[in-house]
């Protein structure tokens, strides 16, 4: 055991270390390309394609479930029209499509891999639901090497993206062939009480009889949609609505009427849903309000977020915002991240049935703002960019590192400052659909970082700390499908959710992965991630971390100021000596608090990162009781 | 199990074989208690036992030959945008329409790949039927009477003379003629899209209805770009 008058030593050389030691701000040793391996020209194989891994391990893969799959999507012989007379007359063939104003003629599609994607995911429990173009799937989880399918449920429609809260699940759909009692074979007519375009509500406390006890009918469906607790009810959520698609006609919906606020004041564009759910009774969940979220503050115009001018070289004079693809919701902060076609926002949801909009932000190498994830200390926002929709080859080497990437968005008192953008490495070829996409924070004390999935560009982890060059710390990638043609397939998301790397694959089921240590992330500072737990998690619905005071915490932050070569190497190895006595149960408390108000201390005289972290690590130290 | 069933996988040779080595999860996960795969009614109705076949029977959907017509024509209404593009390099010098028509003509060259994939899987052909168009249905180059024709394809389409003249321009004028023959262009696909999906029945093949909203995002904020860049000409 250690005496205090030794840490007092110990103490004085950590000042001493730091004094040496200060400097610029420090930057996390970046890995150099030449040290990761290359992700191109893996063999291409559906459950077979070579793949590459590098500071993380698959753990798992689960194969769509039975019904949720068909092979004939990726391999069947084209399907000509006449092959289904039952479906048509008998000559549709090209030479027969018809003028604009003749009959149309159906025909059945060839199963496509898209109509049973695997989409996003969402946790309770030892539960994972992951949703599907053709319904969820849920998995038990207790054993996360070994996911197992608990329900498998249909409702065709698109695009499946989930929710959960306790045994409710919320699932959107946009697709105009999805029809209200989860049917197949479309709707006839432009108008009909049995088409489906919303947030369904699903009941699955009987895994063998899940009800549907909502369908909430949107103008334009939903894409996405983001729950939101009550800030003090907790027998009410609500629901965020996302539509991307066109507004169906108010013959079919009342009060959906399209067209531009000139001319439809009331029109259906420029605004999100929220539906209100009491839990208690959630078949009486319905729309409460459409906020103009894009409108001017001064003059109310609801078209108003670029209107009345912007001085920024390439900034948008028009008003081509009309709808959020993605909102993530910081309810701890009051804060919701919206991305939103050709803007990024920033919303304040104190008042959460009514956010209001307090910054937004343009890029003019964004083609599409896609997905928000929040740092933990709500300083800054990653947004992603869909360049293409998520259907295109663009992460070839050809295709410009900035476009279809990540940005890296401050939030300052002025606004949204724009700073770095990440894209994986051009490595991925024709047959692989790539882009920024879905991802959440890896809980990691003293630094942002974030795991994403990127398509059949496969799955990235990296640190954005310092927001002017993020940079990747871990991957996984599997080749394509298939070598000549493009398949839809790869990694709708990747979330990190109690320790573990859970990434839905669009084709081929889905994946748990864990993180190893490497130069880059300690086995600290992973053990330390791994303490953070949420029995219920929805990745648009991001939760506020906050680390125990553990000895593996402590030694998290130790490891990075190691790193960034902040202390010398003897009050590093004073400081470890005594974290590691803790850890092993023999330090005295009285010298873990003396350690923590002299990194408190040396905090004040650090800078930037450094200081944060050595502020922290104070903090913590002094924690006790 | 599912160990097993994933190294016989792994040891697959091809797609075909990978094939039969998925067969064999359905096969094993059978024998095992089958988790319930199930199909909700509406709001209230109880739900119905299904087994895989019938789910991916549900996975069916439809295509119209209004969609065929839509593909067939798109493919030839974004081969003008990359042409466009490819115009740029010798005629301005210009950042940021480099930079809009680099990423214009890779979008729309990327999107045709797409497209004709979708038409040739379902036994379509990937050139537009060009006997209801007449006279002015011969491809890019012709000519009537030794004039390019004044008479576009299609919505937002440029015309033989206008793209000659486009091709013509240098500096300024060239980037003022791109941006407002470009958002001429997309403004035609935003229409056409619009125009597709008044058909009843017609845009919901998925992969289809996903591609639709894709144009719609990327083409539309794609325009806004374009203005403004034409307002700071």
């Amino acid at each position: 055991m250690r005496t205090t008058s030794f840490w007092l030593a110990s103490a004085s050389l950590i000042a001493l270390g730091l004094a040496a030691c200060s400097g610029p701000s420090e930057v996390p040793v970046e890995p150099q390309a030449a040290a990761m391996p290359s992700r191109a020209g893996l063999a291409a194989g559906l459950h077979d394609a070579e793949s590459v891994a590098w500071n993380i391990e698959l753990l798992a893969s689960h194969p769509s479930p039975p019904g949720f799959f068909e092979p004939d999507a990726l391999w069947s012989p084209p399907v000509p029209i006449a092959a289904e007379p039952e479906e048509t007359d008998n000559e549709t063939g090209a030479e027969a499509v018809p003028a604009d104003d003749e009959e149309a003629e159906a025909a059945t599609s060839p199963p496509s891999p898209i109509s049973f994607a695997n989409t996003d995911l969402a946790f309770t429990g030892d539960r994972l639901i992951m949703g599907n173009f053709h319904g969820f799937n849920v998995f038990d989880v207790s054993v996360p090497a070994a996911p197992e399918v608990i329900l498998s449920l249909v409702c065709p429609g698109g695009q499946g993206d989930v929710s959960v809260h306790g045994n409710l699940v919320f699932h959107s759909v946009e697709q105009g062939r999805a029809r209200l009692d989860c049917g197949a074979g479309g709707v006839e007519g432009e108008s009909s009480a049995d088409r489906f375009r919303g947030v369904r509500i699903f009941d699955i406390s009987d895994l063998a009889n899940p009800r549907q006890v909502a369908a909430v009918q949107t103008c334009r469906g939903s894409h996405t949609h983001t729950l939101v607790p009550h800030p003090t009810d907790a027998e009410t959520v609500y629901i965020y609505v996302q539509g991307t698609g066109g507004v169906r006609p108010d013959t079919e919906l009342a009060g959906c009427v399209d067209g531009e606020p000139e001319d439809n004041p009331d029109t259906a564009l420029y605004s999100i849903d929220i539906i209100e759910v009491p839990l208690g009774a959630p078949e009486q969940a319905a729309i409460i309000n459409r906020p103009h979220i894009f409108a001017d503050a001064e003059t109310g115009e609801i078209a108003g977020l670029w209107r009345g001018g912007a001085s920024e070289e390439g900034a948008q004079q028009t008003s081509s915002t009309v709808a959020c693809h993605d909102i993530t919701a910081y309810p701890h902060m009051n804060l919701a991240a919206g991305a939103c076609g050709g803007n990024g926002i920033l919303l304040d949801i104190s008042d959460p049935a009514n956010p209001t909009r307090i910054a937004d932000v343009f890029d003019p190498n964004m083609a599409y703002w896609h997905s928000a994830t929040f740092s933990n200390d709500a300083s800054r926002v990653i947004f992603t960019d869909e360049w293409g929709g998520g259907l295109g080859a663009r992460c070839r080497a050809e295709d410009p590192e900035n476009w279809g990437a990540n940005i890296v968005v401050d939030i300052t008192p002025d606004g949204l400052v724009r700073r770095g953008y990440f894209k994986i490495p051009g490595e991925q070829s024709d047959v692989e659909n790539c882009v920024a996409h879905n991802g959440s924070l890896v809980p990691v004390p003293g630094r942002d970082i974030m795991v994403q999935g990127w398509y059949s560009g496969g799955l990235s982890v990296i640190d954005f700390t310092n927001p002017d060059a993020p940079f990747e710390l871990a991957f996984f990638d599997r080749g394509p499908i298939d070598a000549d043609q493009l398949y839809l397939a790869g990694y709708w998301a990747a979330y990190w959710h109690n320790g573990y790397i859970w990434a839905p694959e669009i084709a081929r089921g889905l994946d748990v992965l864990q993180l190893q240590p490497s130069p880059f992330l300690s086995e600290n500072e992973i053990a330390a991630a791994r303490l953070i737990r949420f029995e219920e998690e929805n990745t648009q619905t991001q939760q506020h971390f906050v680390w125990p005071a553990e000895p593996v915490v402590a030694l998290a932050y130790l490891d990075q100021l190691a790193r960034s070569e902040a202390l010398s190497a003897d009050s590093l190895s004073a400081a470890r000596a005594q974290l590691e006595a803790w850890r092993s149960g023999t330090a005295e408390l009285e010298d873990l608090r003396l350690m923590g108000r002299h990194f408190s201390q040396l905090s004040e005289a650090a800078q930037d990162t450094d200081a944060a972290r050595m502020a922290a690590l104070g903090a913590l130290l002094q924690s006790f009781d | 199990m599912e160990r097993l069933v994933t190294r016989s996988v792994k040891f697959a040779a091809g797609p075909g074989l990978a094939l039969a080595g998925y067969l064999v999860v359905i096969a094993s996960s059978a024998v095992l208690a089958q988790p319930p795969l199930v199909q909700p009614g509406a709001p209230g109705e109880p739900a119905r036992p299904l087994s895989a076949e019938e789910s991916v029977a549900l996975g069916q959907s439809r295509y119209t030959s209004h969609d065929v017509r839509f593909m067939q024509h798109m493919i030839m209404h974004h081969a003008q945008a990359v042409e466009m593009g490819a115009l740029i390099p010798e005629r301005t010098e210009t950042p940021a329409i480099r930079l809009m028509g680099d990423r214009i003509a890779r979008s729309q060259d990327s999107e045709i790949a797409m497209m004709q994939s979708w038409l040739s899987r379902r036994g379509e052909s990937t050139e537009m039927d060009m006997s209801g168009h007449g006279s002015h249905g011969s491809h890019h180059g012709a000519m009537h009477g030794g004039q390019p024709s004044e008479t576009p394809l299609m919505p937002g389409m440029l015309s033989l003379a206008q793209m000659a003249e486009l091709a013509a321009a240098r500096g300024a004028d060239f980037d003022r003629l791109f941006l407002t023959g470009m958002i001429h262009h997309h403004e035609g696909a935003l229409d056409m899209v619009d125009a597709l999906l008044e058909h009843p029945g017609a845009g919901e093949d998925p992969e289809l209805a996903e591609f639709l909203l894709a144009v719609q995002a990327d083409q539309s904020a794609e325009i806004a770009r374009m203005r403004s860049l034409l307002e700071r000409e």
